[in-house]
């Protein structure tokens, strides 16, 4: 059912350069799947071809593990390395399912506080010269866990969901990121049937708020919650519109000039029309 | 077309109340300035323009809302007449300004404000400014 299908040839990702790009996967508020998204996209690109480390910074509650099924693969943990117990050689678990996917697992049996943010930005940066992709999920919230996330990112990726709350949180993240980030957006759980019954807020109309490129769009779907029971990311699929749609986003990381999938070019006409008629109000 | 009309008639759901509550929240996230601030600009904003016009006091309305990409403070003060100076011998005046007063009526804001009728209350709407958003 996983067989590592790679749809495009195998492209060296964009700034080809020495360093990779460090990149935080951010939201404020909590549930909104920052994990699940880091986890898919990791995937994703790493089916493109590209080598990319995934660093949980959730320190204390971690769970980047459990969504790739690496769990019972993690020996050690971010901080064994920030505190320079073992080396980044010694504590990157490779995937299952994609060799060039590498988790740096959060510890669990610690706290955010105990972070060396020094050190943090040290671990990023000597990952950014042996991966194509760091990616660096963070935790909810926008104190310490979210500070220790952020230091060694040169980019962010921001996930919202189509709420008040939450596009709420993410206009304050992108606040405290400020502009160096270059933040992108994922809108996450979006229902299509409920936009079109005029029940949930449409992609426009959360990005006519925050006014964020657009990097993709995920309808919420059962088999989301299949693929986390399972531990095997949905990007691993060879077909399905969530599949495809994570690799259109990893498509657009990467810098490829990827169509809109399906949900998004619906709900931004829905959306169009909309701000038409509502959008001076 | 179908879906227009959905979209025509799904206006009502949920979503636009979603919507204008984010709205709402965030303009006051953006405004960094707190309720009471914002009461003394109001009194302030009314000890100005009470030089000029009598103001209604108690239907005095500010709100801020999202334009493009700057926050846009609206204040909407009725005028209840016009103080001038020399006024012992304006009711001829004021009579004689029908014209200059219809321009008040519209929408420019920098319409003479001297220009209101007397008796009846009249809106100055939209005196917009912009604030900084932090």
């Amino acid at each position: 059912m996983h067989e590592l299908k790679a749809e495009s040839p195998v492209v060296l990702t964009q700034p080809a350069p020495t360093l990779g790009r460090a990149i935080v996967v951010t939201s404020g508020k909590g549930g909104v799947g920052k994990t699940t998204t880091t986890a898919n996209l990791g995937t994703a690109l790493a089916q493109r071809g590209a080598k990319v480390a995934l660093i949980d910074a959730d320190v204390g509650l971690r769970n980047l593990d459990i969504l790739l099924g690496l769990e019972n693969r993690v020996r050690y943990h971010l901080l064994d390395v920030l505190e320079e117990r073992v080396t980044l050689d010694d504590a990157l678990v490779t995937d299952k399912h994609s060799p060039t996917l590498f988790l740096l697992a959060a510890a669990q049996s610690r706290e955010k506080d105990e972070v060396d943010m020094e050190k943090m930005r040290a671990v990023v940066a000597e990952l950014r010269t042996k991966f194509d992709y760091v990616l660096i999920d963070s935790p909810a919230g926008i104190e310490r866990g979210f500070q220790n996330a952020v230091i060694g990112a040169k980019e962010a990726i921001v996930v919202c969901t189509p709420e008040v709350s939450a596009v709420r949180d993410v206009d304050r993240v992108v606040g405290l990121l400020g502009s160096a980030f270059r933040p992108q957006l994922i809108v996450n759980r979006l229902r299509p049937l409920l936009v079109r019954k005029g029940k949930m807020l449409s992609v426009d109309d959360v990005n006519a708020i925050l006014r964020l490129p657009l990097l993709g769009v995920i309808a919420d779907e059962p088999e989301i919650i299949v693929s986390t029971n399972r531990g095997e990311p949905l990007a691993l699929r060879s077909e399905g519109a969530t599949a495809n749609a994570y690799r259109a986003i990893a498509a657009r990381l990467a810098g490829d000039d990827v169509a809109a999938p399906m949900v998004e070019a619906k709900e931004s006409l829905f959306g169009r029309l909309g701000s038409f008629f509502g959008g001076r109000r | 077309m179908i879906e227009f009309l959905k979209r025509m008639f799904g206006q009502s759901g949920s979503s636009s109340t979603a919507k204008e509550r984010l709205r709402l929240v965030l303009m006051s996230d953006h405004l960094s300035l707190a309720p009471e601030l914002v009461e003394q600009l109001k009194i302030d904003l009314v000890e100005v323009i009470s030089r000029y016009v009598e103001v209604d006091r108690t239907k005095i309305e500010v709100s801020f809302e999202q334009q493009d990409s700057a926050l846009a403070m609206l204040a909407n003060i009725p005028i209840l007449a016009v103080n001038r100076p020399k006024v012992e011998a304006a009711a001829p005046a004021a009579a004689s300004l029908p014209a200059a007063h219809a321009s008040v009526a519209g929408d420019d804001p920098n319409a003479p404000a001297s220009a209101a009728l007397p008796r009846r209350k009249r809106r100055k709407k939209p005196a917009s400014k912009a604030v900084t958003v932090t």
